[in-house]
């Protein structure tokens, strides 16, 4: 989807404001979000897909304005929500008013230890030949999906120059919506500056994006 | 719930109570987790990671040719690292990652992500104007330089593998690994002895 999360290209945001490298959380909390987060999508059953599509589907002046771990606190509980483990009602009132709803058992110590160390690899076997090979000139296609999906706006329609191929892998498109994994292949896609920026742009600069087979046609 | 907390704290404890007691999270993961990004997993991982690259040409060729099962060798791997790639700085050639679409990052390598890396700021203008933003970190590259810009848009993540400063020979893997930087690592910084 267009939304306030697709950045590339937007302008007025001012510099970038490095930080010391041992700075690993800015408020208490912090590391409390990222914990819960991470545990809820065990009985939660949700994938990075979609726990990606509930931050970006915020409302744009709530996505730019909210801290970064604020919009994953926002997403979680959304999710929690619509996954219907906890009610709306129960955040507003901060305590529990039901029982716990049928879901999976909850991670224990051992159990998160495991899922950090083994994360959720989403490579698949490949479904078949792939389109493209490297070297292959291809487009970006225009599209503008309601749901989510993970082709940056800056590059759609412009043409590029197929780098590797990097596998088959899990479309996010369509796990974040339920819809099954529907792996493709995946490709390194390279574009020139004035490709993507037109002629005044830095002609020593590329910008390469991993692009499903389904986001790019033949150029 | 304490009348000290500010209004986010207040949300995140509740939703941790109410996720607590409904039995949807043990409080002893939400501890490990915790623990994992606060204490054991962090750049030095890269760092490591790097330096065996500098010092060991089969190893930086395993690299370039599976970082992923390269980085296992080390005992590196999991979540946010379940496929990784690395790119090699070269004279010629200057890598810069970003994730324009949200803060896909190399955890086991590097940690969680900083804040600056997960900015509109940086976001919007790492793929317009790379020169700019390593102006930002005082990092400057001739202008012969070429910088290929890595748009993170996968679970594919991406360390740079920054250039071994020159005066280094001799220096032992743990020394080398001390003057590597997360930020030489995203591409941000260069890396001197």
């Amino acid at each position: 989807m267009n939304g306030a999360h697709d950045l590339g290209g937007a302008m007025g945001f001012g510099p970038v404001e490095p930080e010391p490298e041992d700075v690993r959380f800015h408020a208490d909390w912090e590391p409390l979000v990222l914990a819960l987060t991470l545990a809820a999508a065990r009985p939660g059953g949700w994938s990075i897909d979609e726990s990606r599509h509930a931050r970006e589907s915020l409302p744009p002046p709530v996505y730019l304005t909210l801290t970064y771990y604020e919009i994953w606190l926002a997403a979680t509980e959304k999710l929690l929500v619509t996954h219907g483990l906890v009610g709306a009602d129960e955040l507003d009132a901060g305590r529990p008013l039901r029982p716990r709803a049928d879901a999976p058992a909850a991670l224990d110590a051992d159990a998160a230890a495991r899922v950090l160390a083994t994360g959720a690899p989403t490579e698949r076997d490949d479904t078949g030949p792939p389109r493209f090979a490297p070297g292959d000139r291809v487009r970006a296609r225009v599209m503008h999906p309601r749901g989510h999906t993970r082709l940056p706006r800056y590059v759609r329609g412009r043409c590029g120059t197929v780098e590797t191929h990097r596998g088959t892998h899990v479309l996010p498109d369509a796990r974040a919506h339920g819809h099954g994994e529907c792996p493709e292949p995946l490709y390194t896609v390279v574009f020139t500056g004035p490709e993507l920026w037109g002629p005044d742009a830095d002609p020593t600069t590329t910008v390469s994006v991993d692009a499903w087979e389904s986001y790019l046609e033949p150029a | 719930m304490s009348g000290e907390l500010r209004p986010v704290d207040a949300r995140v404890r509740a939703l941790e109570s109410i996720l607590v007691e409904k039995g949807y999270v043990d409080p002893a993961a939400l501890d490990e987790i915790v623990e994992t990004y606060q204490h054991r997993v962090g750049p030095r991982n890269g760092a490591h990671v790097v330096a065996r690259s500098w010092t060991d040409p089969d190893f930086a060729a395993r690299l370039a040719d599976d970082a992923t099962a390269a980085v296992a060798e080390l005992g590196y791997g999991g979540r946010g690292g379940e496929h990784l790639a690395a790119v090699f700085n070269s004279p010629g050639e200057h890598h810069l990652v970003v994730c324009t679409l949200c803060s896909c990052y190399p955890w086991p390598v590097l940690g969680l992500p900083p804040v600056w890396y997960k900015s509109p700021a940086y976001r919007s203008r790492a793929v317009l104007d790379p020169r700019g933003v390593l102006a930002d970190f005082g990092t400057v590259l001739d202008d012969d330089v070429a910088i290929r810009v890595h748009d993170s848009t996968s679970e594919l993540r991406y360390l740079v593998v920054p250039q071994r400063p020159a005066g280094t020979d001799g220096w032992s893997a743990d020394e080398l690994a001390a003057i590597v930087s997360r930020d030489a690592m995203i591409g941000t910084r260069l890396v001197s002895a």
